[in-house]
């Protein structure tokens, strides 16, 4: 258990900033008093259902709605012939494709949006899909990334002028292929994997949905929206729909998770928006499970070919090539400049000679979507992919996994370190977390007892992953999207009572927003946290920004709330100076109260200079009164996190079950703002890590079936699948971020999978000859692998 | 949100009003019991009935008791029951090793042994339970009660002998002397469904296996019940190769199917190991030799 060292200031106390501090938001969340958007129910509202198809690819031959409008219950009935009237059937992806917003020619995977219901109630309008009759002619699917180039291959993708293949986008490189062919010509050792991440669901609890509500009187909209990205949203329905921005207003209840799956623009969104312009009520639409699990944004679904190279015991050289599964519709959500995301972080935490990557996407029979699920733009498939590589370059190198690492260590006087795919690495001291993971887990006594259980026929595995990521997505001279900067705002306004509200543009789902920005204004303005309200996720009472996800909270919009304090804080100093009648540069900062220099007695509480800023009392020459300030932050780099985890599994030698019997996490994450907050990021994303590495799958039969489509099927972990976390930290913080902190969201998910599967493997190397396996680690899989047939995943 | 289609719905007070309403509304009544299997399948339209009849007002259908040679369970006993039940433990154990492993405690609070037993599930673990440990099924109709044995209980997938204007009332196992019973499985996830499951039951009697029970779960289209292996084992001191030999011909006798637990090849390995396995722990007890 965690235990809480820093409890809120009592009124007399000296306020806190940074520490572990009980979370704001729990008061609600833990009575069961959060407000969900199932939950908001507006006057005269409405409720609409979707229709989606059983078929992966088919023709519709014809759509006939008559029975469902006939159901006395029903307002309207719309299908893609209504929304061309509006000039609605397609919308833009935030990749620059298209995608049918309801299905008119043809559909394309299973579970795509074919016709939207809109009745009185949820149960008429689900009895209604069931009444609406549509004559589809299924043709042959694709569901396998590696056979959608195949020259006999439907194509899928015919609506788009010119397309003659599937597929999806040019390729994409990163790298020096010279350089790249020549260190591995001087190379004497060299590995090759065929590696698969396969497609996996962020499967938040909370399911998407929308109310929107349209007011003919006004023009106005509002929008409720459990979203991570509301400004966004907002700026794409402007395009979209041709609606006015400035009368579009989104509202983001609490979210029950987002992990991705809540950034991109759905197509029952739209539909919901359309509906509620067209009847002049609200309209709440909401996804069921199954809706969430076969049609929103899935994760992953790399099939990556590696080659890596040693010299002298030494990692060299990486190359890797590597298949993108997009789906139907390109809408992978990542910055412009970025097909493959930031994919090519894939040299991971080695100081190379040289690298090459390639990324083909193609189109399948398969749901759009493609970087959610705490994944900080194909980082995690990027991590998985080199942390695997290094593991089977140890193998054929007889040498112990750490060891290699170890060798191969970008070293922290490299830093700053260009990596050989063009990302500037801030800060780090790799060797260091390695050597504190390892004294946690006992290293050398974890391997004597292995070698002791191999002798009695025992299965028991260690598994080591070192991870860096780059997160904070971004400086604006090189990442936006749609043409939107990645930047964030802050607002702060301190009441003349000393109480202040920041508003910032990143909406918090599970991450804790309330209580870590509260805590920087804390830190910088010497107030205490309670005194602080955060406001988020309304459109109309936040500053511009582009949101929540890729670990890009606390590295961006925690930035602009610590500048905007600064400001604050130099404009308090200035209002001090003149109160005490002296210069401001005669003035020192403690927490929470400017002095004189030299004169410990004389000073003003912020309190003090909030009351005056607001008072008839004159201010500085030139000065207007309030104490206020806003910012935009633009990052100059992004931050680089990283860290070292150890995995260690027994795996039953008849049944092939995986046990996690322990994870060890060390993180580097620079400064820890609340490291009861960061504890709790890691604990979720490693639990996580556990899913995706032994359960978690989206399967697809031949006719493209999704095979996944409730929690029967697509398994998430409980508690009893998770050992009891041992975490570590050690501290290197971001040079160039005011708080010096890094994001850390995303890094347990990124980083636990690849332990847990080399650990499999070391459970099952000697005895069994298993050199590879692919997630999920499942029983059935594990015993297949033993059997000498490890089969990749569907 | 996941919406059934529309029904009608009553809160029986008694059993023979339950069975009376059974009668009156023909094919389209389903009883409801926990709701555990009928709501899901109910919400995702797979199962449309026109009328409910809640019969979790019954408390007399709730409970486990001793009666002579007999240990009997009411049919609205909930998982939570059995796997609290001293008296259920003392005499089969495989019960609590069962109900550590079902589903979740929200569904074991609710979910009960007679809809487990009547949804006719060949993943259910219960089933496999019941059968292991000889239980007899207690149906009772408008003309009065009749009693079958497990095999004769589960027909087919989702089929059992309870038929039309029936419901199931009580669960029956003869209580016989040197018993010891053990359930195993193994799930790809904690509450998960079983990708196989292997109850036995054995009775020993100086020395020598008297009697055995052993039947499988979830490979096959029902419950399998191991007569062969039964055969082989009665009467022979248990031993180990013993039970390997009767786990051969579990992993020959079941048939299962492919599907995103397993393949056939692994199921069929699974009921070896799982069939040894419980075997050997069941004459463990037996012999109060637990480890
Ligand atoms: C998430 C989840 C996980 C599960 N995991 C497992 C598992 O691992 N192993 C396992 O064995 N089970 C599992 N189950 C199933 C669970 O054990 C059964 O759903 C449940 O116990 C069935 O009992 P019930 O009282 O809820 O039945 P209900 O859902 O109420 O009824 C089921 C069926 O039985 C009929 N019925 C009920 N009572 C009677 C009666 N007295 N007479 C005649 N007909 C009757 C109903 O009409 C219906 O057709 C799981 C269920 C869930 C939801």
């Amino acid at each position: 258990m965690a235990t809480v060292e820093n409890l809120p200031s009592a009124q007399t106390e000296r306020p806190i900033g940074f520490g572990r501090l009980k979370r704001k938001e729990d008061a609600r969340f833990i009575r069961g008093k959060g407000t969900y958007l199932d939950d908001i129910r507006l006057p005269g509202m409405v409720h609409g259902a979707m229709l989606r198809s059983p078929y992966a690819h088919a023709r519709i031959l014809s759509i006939d709605t008559s029975k469902a409008l006939a159901h006395p219950n029903v307002a309207a009935v719309v299908t893609a012939k209504d929304l061309e009237t509006l000039g609605l059937a397609w919308m833009p992806t935030i990749s620059y494709d298209t995608q049918a917003v309801l299905a008119g020619d043809k559909v394309r995977f299973q579970g795509q949006e074919v016709a939207f219901v809109i009745a009185t109630d949820e149960y008429s309008a689900n009895d209604a899909l069931q009444l609406i009759d549509v004559e589809y002619e299924p043709l042959p699917a694709i569901v396998n990334a590696r056979k959608a180039l195949d020259p006999d291959a439907p194509l899928i993708r015919d609506d788009k002028a010119g397309q003659r293949d599937n597929l999806a986008s040019p390729t994409w490189e990163a790298g020096d292929q010279a350089a790249t062919d020549r260190v591995f010509a001087e190379a004497d050792t060299v590995v090759k994997r065929d590696i698969i991440y396969p497609r996996c669901h962020p499967a938040p609890l909370e399911t998407c949905g929308m109310i929107a509500d349209f007011n003919p009187e006004t023009g106005q909209l509002d929008i409720y929206n459990g979203n991570q990205a509301p400004h966004a949203h907002r700026t794409v329905y402007a395009h979209v729909a041709g609606l006015a921005e400035h009368m579009i207003r989104i509202k983001c209840s609490d979210i029950g998770g987002g992990f991705g799956n809540k950034v991109p623009v759905y197509p029952g969104y739209v539909c919901a928006i359309a509906g509620s312009i067209v009847a002049g009520v609200p309209v709440k639409w909401v996804e069921n499970r199954d809706e969430n699990l076969i049609s929103t944004g899935f994760a992953r679904d790399y099939v990556m070919h590696s080659e890596m190279c040693a010299k002298n015991g030494k990692i060299t050289g990486l190359r890797v090539d590597v298949i993108a599964d997009h789906g139907a519709f390109d809408s992978t959500a990542q910055p412009t400049k970025f097909p493959a995301g930031f994919f090519h972080i894939v040299c991971g935490s080695y100081d190379l000679e040289a690298s090459h990557v390639k990324v083909k996407a193609v189109y399948t029979n398969k749901a759009p979507g493609g970087v959610a699920y705490r994944c900080s733009f194909r980082i995690t498939e990027a991590v998985y992919l080199v942390e695997r590589m290094v593991d089977a370059l140890a193998l054929e190198l007889k040498v112990d996994p750490i060891e290699l690492r170890m060798r191969s260590f970008i070293a922290p006087e490299q830093f700053p370190y260009e990596t050989t795919t063009g990302w500037t690495y801030d800060s780090g001291n790799y060797a260091e977390t390695m050597r504190v993971a390892m004294d946690i887990a006992g290293y050398e006594d974890l391997r004597r007892e292995q070698a002791e259980k191999r002798a009695r026929g025992e299965l028991m595995g260690i598994g080591v992953s070192f991870f860096t990521e780059g997160v904070g997505a971004g400086p604006r001279k090189h990442m936006d999207i749609l043409g939107l900067a990645m930047n964030d705002g802050a607002d702060l306004r301190v009441h003349p009572s000393g109480k202040a509200v920041v508003s910032i543009s990143a909406q918090t789902q599970g991450q804790s927003h309330e209580t870590t920005f509260a805590q920087i204004v804390a830190e910088e303005l010497g107030i205490p946290p309670e005194d602080v309200e955060v406001r988020h996720g309304d459109t109309d009472r936040s500053p511009y920004g582009l949101g929540t996800y890729g670990s890009r909270s606390t590295p961006v919009s925690g930035a602009a709330v610590a500048v905007v304090s600064r400001k604050v804080r130099d404009k308090a100093r200035l209002i001090a100076a003149t109160m005490l009648e002296t210069r401001p540069e005669d003035l020192a900062w403690e927490k929470g109260r400017w002095y004189v220099k030299g004169d410990l007695e004389k000073g003003a509480m912020i309190e003090e200079i909030a009351v005056r800023a607001y008072s008839g009392e004159p201010m500085p020459t030139g000065m207007e009164g309030g104490l206020d300030a806003q910012v935009i932050y633009d990052p100059p780099n992004l931050t680089y996190p990283y860290g070292a985890y150890i995995a260690v599994v027994d795996i039953d030698p008849d049944t092939g079950q995986v046990t996690v019997r322990r994870f060890i996490a060390v993180d580097d994450c620079g400064v820890r703002i609340n490291p009861m907050v960061v504890d709790g990021q890691i604990h979720g994303g490693l639990a996580e890590g556990v899913g995706i590495a032994l359960m978690e799958v989206l399967t697809f039969d031949e006719e493209g079936n999704c095979l996944n489509s409730s929690f029967l099927n697509y398994l998430i972990p409980t508690a009893l699948e998770c050992p009891d976390f041992e975490l570590g930290e050690t501290v290197t913080p971001c040079p160039h971020h005011p708080l010096g902190a890094k994001g850390v969201g995303e890094s347990p998910n990124v980083g636990s999978p690849p332990a847990i599967v080399n650990a499999v493997i070391d459970a099952l190397h000697q005895t069994h000859g298993v050199d590879h396996i692919d997630m999920p680690c499942t029983p059935a899989r594990v015993w297949a692998a033993m059997q000498g047939r490890p089969e990749p995943p569907q | 949100m996941q919406t059934p289609a529309s029904f009608e719905y009553e809160r029986a007070t008694s059993v023979e009003g339950a069975i009376a309403s059974l009668q009156r509304l023909g094919s389209g009544a389903r009883i409801i019991a926990g709701g555990h299997s009928l709501l899901p399948m109910m919400k995702l339209r797979l199962a449309n009935p026109e009328h409910l009849i809640d019969i979790n007002d019954l408390a007399e259908l709730s409970y486990i008791r001793e009666q002579g040679d007999e240990l009997s369970i009411g049919a609205l006993t909930r998982h939570v029951e059995l796997e609290k039940s001293e008296l259920l433990a003392r005499h089969f154990p495989l019960f609590r090793d069962a109900e550590n492993v079902i589903a979740d405690p929200v569904v074991r609070n609710r979910g009960t042994i007679g809809g487990s037993l009547c949804q006719a599930d060949a993943a259910e673990d219960l089933s496999a339970v019941c059968s292991a440990v000889k239980a007899k099924a207690v149906i009772r109709g408008a003309g009065g009660e009749r009693v079958v044995g497990m095999e004769d209980f589960h027909i087919g997938p989702y089929v059992t002998a309870v038929g039309e204007g029936e419901m199931l009332t009580e669960v029956r196992i003869p209580l016989r002397p040197g018993g010891g019973s053990a359930h195993e499985k193994v799930e790809r996830r904690a509450g998960d469904w079983a990708i196989a499951a292997a109850s036995a039951a054995v009775w020993i009697e100086g020395g020598k296996i008297a009697d055995v029970g052993v039947a499988l779960g979830a490979v096959g289209p029902t419950t399998i019940h191991l007569s062969r292996a039964e055969e082989l084992l009665r009467g022979k001191a248990p031993s180990e190769g013993l039970f390997a030999q009767a786990g051969e011909i579990a992993s020959a006798d079941c048939s299962p199917s492919a599907d995103g637990r397993g393949p056939i090849d692994y199921k069929r390995h699974l009921a070896s190991v799982l069939t040894t396995r419980a075997l050997s722990r069941a004459t463990a007890r037996a012999l109060h030799q637990e480890a």
